[in-house]
């Protein structure tokens, strides 16, 4: 199974703001507030390290879950921040985010 | 023809507009009283008024773009152009007094965006020489507030805030932006106090808002209406200062006067 790479969009603006992650897309103005785990994800997406790694690392790692559920969770919101065009995907490390 | 000249100063920032019109001249000296300036103007606009037509009668929406260093402001009623370089720019508009007050609502978004501050769609008043904002979407008070206000209140606006950042704090100034009321704040401005989001209820009572919700508030009614990525950007990070920097509370009321009795 290939790698998972992911990493922020420079086409955002962000800030831990009364300990939540507040991510607005420079492009549409849409607005995230991330939770604890969304945020220790967004906060290792720097593009080099794989996606199943940071889940390793720093979810399962810090918090109390079993991997195949942070996965799943990881997944579905890469997923979803991918699609506001705030988080890249790519199946190779991103040398530059777009 | 002769030229007819007027300086408009809002937020310490006088806009120089020039009209061959003397009774549109007239028009804006009435509507901006109060807000009229003889300070050197930092940028200046023609006014180049047209007959209604159908095209400057739509509807279109607002759209705000820069192309080539020039910001190109476009609107059902309006089409203005703004060279921030050369301090220039055009209005092209029928004689009435709601297109030009649109321009310059977003020359001043534009411009506060770059220094650190916004537009905010909030009544506010000054109090003991510190001003106090009444942030909400239409219908949540901010007129009503604005009525109620005591007689040591100065009124800045019952309808768009005017937040400017200075090294060291964020300020409240006057606006001629008026709401219902129909009545322009006055010309002042102080260190802001609190941010008050408003809700109406069944009685008098403020609480503190944490600094996430208190940024998703504020950035629901920051006026910004540039496609331009690095200005929102900016944008964010003032309000992220703000709400940082700036006691911000939810202000639960009922329409009668002892709600001031909060607002200290």
């Amino acid at each position: 199974m290939s790698q998972k790479y992911i990493g922020r969009s420079t086409a955002i603006a962000a800030r831990l703001l009364g300990g939540e992650m507040m991510v607005m897309s420079a492009a549409d103005s849409t607005f995230f507030t991330l939770n604890e785990v969304a945020t220790v994800i967004w906060q290792a997406a720097d593009g080099r390290t794989p996606l199943a790694e940071i889940i390793e690392r720093s979810v399962c790692a810090q918090f109390d879950v079993e991997p195949a559920l942070a996965r799943a969770d990881a997944e579905q919101f890469v997923e979803e921040l991918a699609a506001h065009g705030i988080l890249l995907v790519s199946d190779r490390p991103i040398g530059e985010a777009a | 023809m002769m030229s007819h000249e007027i300086a408009v100063e809002i937020g310490e920032m006088p806009v120089l507009l020039r009209t061959e019109d003397s009774g549109f001249r007239d028009l804006l000296a009435r509507r901006y009283a109060g807000f009229l300036s003889s300070a050197i103007p930092k940028f200046e606009f023609d006014v180049d008024l047209v007959a209604p037509t159908t095209e400057m009668e739509s509807d279109l929406d607002v759209e705000v773009r820069m192309q080539h260093g020039v910001w190109h402001l476009h609107r059902g009623d309006f089409r203005a152009q703004w060279d921030p370089g050369a301090g220039r720019g055009t209005i092209r508009q029928t004689a009435n007094p709601y297109s030009i007050d649109s321009v310059l609502r977003i020359l001043h978004t534009l411009l506060l965006a770059k220094s650190g501050g916004f537009l905010l769609h909030a009544a506010s008043a000054i109090r003991n020489g510190q001003a106090f904002l009444f942030s909400g979407v239409s219908g949540a008070g901010k007129t009503t507030i604005s009525r109620l206000a005591p007689n040591d209140a100065i009124l800045l606006t019952d309808e768009i805030s005017y937040v400017r950042r200075t090294p060291d704090r964020f300020y409240a100034c006057g606006t001629p932006f008026a709401g219902e009321l129909a009545r322009s704040g006055q010309n002042c401005s102080a260190p802001i106090r609190t941010l008050f989001f408003l809700q109406k209820g069944p009685k008098h009572s403020t609480e503190s808002i944490g600094q996430a919700e208190a940024i998703r508030n504020l950035m629901r009614n920051i006026l910004f209406f540039a496609e331009d990525q690095e200005l929102v950007k900016s944008v964010f990070r003032s309000a992220c200062e703000f709400v940082e920097s700036v006691p911000v509370r939810r202000l639960t009321f009922l329409p009668n006067e002892q709600v001031w009795d909060l607002v200290v």
